[in-house]
């Protein structure tokens, strides 16, 4: 909590839920979340990073415990994306999809962490706004929707050329006729622009929601006896079942993240 | 909810992220987990051919001491029978042996005979001739019956 202000609703809420910024040029958009970034970093660097370790020491003999871990988490990857896209996936498609579930995961799960204690944490360090979460910040969730997007465009165009995937812009899904020339492209247009935002602002709400609530109870908690021990023990249930939203939306982030880029794998 | 450059910051480290996964992490697990898919396969393979080698020779044994049963009984049937033969060739040869001490010690006797009755017809030609010669001492003269005297002596 912010020293020196006196302790409201709204300055509870608007603590927790502002990041700490650093300008890098002239205009609103050349900021960054430096909260963000380093936790985005952080959680990347260190699970990636364990998967690196293990496998690095990999053995095609018996595995240890650790290495069975990861296998089992990579095979479920690997036949997720088997089942969706028919093509060379250990080239691309499957790492990535590792990459996006375990970072979206790991990114997702610093929700875990309890956000007061996190706070003072944080401040012993000199940090008084920092937020942990940052799959809560749109702009992460943006990221990574719109480099898929890109990868789709990509792939999009590598796969059938640039003028097979304007055939496909242009002539699917209603027919090759010219006069529905226009419905297609409209179609298009709204699939191309509802897929990245669909994309992002599922985990992103999902996950900032999820943050509001841990908030709401932690201010729940403030308020008495009562509030204490109905605050902690809903704060509790809603951590576990955190644990399968933040599961679940990293898997979905995963699958669709698959899905787009098999679609861009494959002519209509 | 403001968009700003932390969205490109993020783009950028997810695509460092990407190319580390693509790069260093997938490709070492599957090459191990592939390997370890084959060595499995040969293992189950191995040990299904083993299995079948294990029937084949459990057979062949069966049928290998099933001959030396075979044979051994053969052998002995064998055995039996020439032991009986050779018993049987050890009598006669025992009975056509004893024939032959008995044709030689009957032959021996006979000519043992032969000789007592020649010794002992000398013995009476002798005696007789002694007589003779007692009775007829002036009158035989012995060299002119000489061989008168010799043909007496082998009718006797």
């Amino acid at each position: 909590m912010a020293s020196g202000t006196e302790l409201t609703p709204t300055s509870y809420m608007s603590h927790h839920l502002t990041n700490l910024t650093s300008s890098i040029g002239e205009g609103e958009f050349w900021t960054l979340h430096v909260d963000t970034l380093v936790m985005a970093a952080l959680t990347g660097i260190v699970s990636l990073g364990f998967l690196w370790w293990v496998v690095r020491g990999a053995t095609s003999g018996v595995p240890s415990k650790r290495q069975a871990f990861v296998e089992l988490a990579i095979e479920f990857i690997d036949n997720q994306v088997k089942s969706t896209f028919h093509g060379d996936r250990h080239a691309f498609v499957a790492p990535a999809a590792l990459t996006v579930f375990v970072w979206v995961f790991m990114m997702s799960a610093m929700d875990f962490l309890p956000i007061d204690i996190m706070a003072k944490v944080y401040g012993l360090v000199g940090l008084h706004t920092w937020r942990s979460v940052p799959t809560a910040d749109v702009n992460t969730t943006f990221a990574l929707a719109l480099s898929v997007w890109l990868l789709m465009i990509f792939f999009n165009m590598k796969v059938k050329g640039v003028g097979g995937w304007i055939h496909e812009l242009v002539c699917t899904p209603f027919g090759k006729n010219p006069l529905l020339w226009p419905v297609n492209i409209l179609f298009n247009l709204v699939e191309y622009i509802s897929k990245p935002l669909s994309h992002s602002l599922r985990l992103y709400g999902n996950i900032y929601a999820g943050e509001i609530i841990f908030l709401l109870l932690g201010m729940w908690a403030a308020t008495g006896l009562a509030g204490t021990f109905f605050g902690t023990l809903l704060n509790a249930g809603w951590a576990i079942f955190h644990i399968l939203i933040v599961t679940l939306q990293a898997f979905i982030f995963m699958m669709l993240t698959v899905v787009y880029l098999s679609m861009a794998h494959e002519s209509h | 909810m403001n968009i700003n450059f932390t969205l490109i910051s993020q783009a950028m480290a997810f695509a460092i992220f990407i190319w580390f996964t693509v790069r260093f992490v997938w490709p070492p697990l599957m090459r191990a987990i592939e390997n370890r898919q084959k060595t499995i396969a040969e293992g189950l393979a191995a040990g299904e051919r083993g299995k079948r080698e294990l029937e084949l020779a459990s057979q062949r044994s069966g049928d290998v001491v099933r001959e030396a049963k075979q044979r051994a009984s053969d052998i002995i049937t064998q055995a039996e029978k020439r032991a009986a033969e050779i018993v049987d060739e050890a009598k006669v040869a025992a009975r056509e042996e004893g024939d032959r001490i008995l044709v030689g010690a009957r032959a021996e006797v006979e000519q043992e005979v032969f000789r007592a009755k020649e010794i002992l017809r000398q013995q009476v030609a002798d005696l007789a001739l002694a007589g003779a010669t007692k009775i007829l001492r002036r009158e035989v003269d012995e060299k002119a019956h000489a061989e008168l005297l010799a043909s007496l002596k082998a009718e006797l």
